[in-house]
């Protein structure tokens, strides 16, 4: 585990840095084309819907809905709301924590 | 760098010190997923990505392999490398310079750059280093803050921090969600992880969704 910890750590450090100098070197071209750029807009948009929705309901391998669905609740309405991120996240937190430690 | 114009640098300041604020809860994240004090800084300081970083955080935490938590991350990094290209022109740098422009080639940097394209060249570059090292700075400082603050707290899920970790995740995706395609695309993803978690080794379910999303892209021609 923590060995993975540190592979995690130093291979996503190498691997960031590297698309972005790449980035400052490649010809423009090369990557300008808009198939790449929509794709690339879109990349973002699933893995992220996927991390919410696996640190929302799933413990290890299994579906388990618990207090954090509540969070994740108010994060929505938060956003709905316009919140700002620091609002988001806090009554998310807060939620949570509320329904965890009531029930 | 000689006088900075004041619109630039109020704009720089407001963005890097808004931005790097979220830095306490992906610390506070980092650390509620069994990573180190250290760990998390260094991930802030080296990596300084926010969406790669809660990535790998968040893959490895759920009981992920590093590879994928990296992959992940790595897939969630590609975005900087097309930013790099669009910055490259207008910062006209070499060498070491090239360099320390890259690693805070971010979001932020970028965003707040192209938005002084009105007030020109100098202060687009000016807008980029300035927003690149205030966001370095202060996403760092806060990433320490959070990582002590979550260690001090002991149990993640009696302060919610659980919780935080996809309500994070929430909020720099929901920004993104313009239109149909993209809410459609985050629904499926969604879905599609929940769905194989029980099946698919941990990590998978998060990174095959990246699938789901060059398939939408070559649907959609537009």
């Amino acid at each position: 585990m923590s060995n993975a910890l540190w592979i995690g750590v130093i291979g996503t450090s190498v691997i960031a840095f590297a698309l972005k100098f790449a980035g400052h070197s490649v010809p423009e071209k090369l990557l300008s084309h808009p198939l790449i750029k929509r794709i690339n807009l879109l990349i973002p948009i699933a893995l992220l819907s996927a991390l919410v929705a696996v640190q929302s309901v799933t413990t290890k391998s299994s579906i388990v809905f618990d207090h954090r669905l509540a969070g994740l609740g108010a994060a929505i309405l938060a956003l709905f709301l316009k919140a700002p991120f620091p609002i988001v996240v806090l009554s998310a937190a807060i939620t949570s924590a509320a329904v965890y430690n009531l029930f | 760098m000689s006088r900075v114009s004041s619109p630039t640098f109020r704009d720089s300041l407001s963005v890097s010190f808004t931005v790097g604020a979220y830095g306490v809860a992906f610390g506070a994240a980092a650390v509620a997923n069994g990573f180190s004090v250290l760990q998390s800084c260094l991930l802030s300081l080296l990596t300084f990505s926010g969406a790669s970083q809660f990535a790998v955080v968040g893959v490895i935490g759920a009981g992920g392999s590093a590879i994928s938590g990296i992959a992940t991350a790595s897939l969630l990094g590609i975005r900087n490398g097309l930013y790099g290209v669009l910055m490259a022109p207008i910062l006209q740098v070499r060498g070491f310079k090239r360099f320390v422009a890259a690693h805070i080639t971010i979001d932020e940097s970028t965003g707040v750059s192209l938005s002084q394209e009105s007030r020109g060249l100098k202060a687009m570059r000016e807008g980029f280093w300035l927003t690149g090292f205030g966001v370095f700075l202060f996403w760092n400082l806060f990433t320490l803050a959070g990582a002590l603050g979550a260690k001090a707290m002991g149990d993640p899920s009696a302060w919610g921090l659980d919780a935080a970790v996809p309500a994070a995740f929430l909020g720099l995706v929901w920004p993104r969600l313009k239109n149909t395609t993209d809410k459609t695309l985050a629904i499926v993803a969604a879905i599609f992880a929940i769905a194989t978690t029980p099946f698919l080794p941990a990590g998978l379910p998060i990174i095959g969704t990246a699938l789901l999303a060059v398939i939408a892209g070559l649907w959609v021609k537009k």
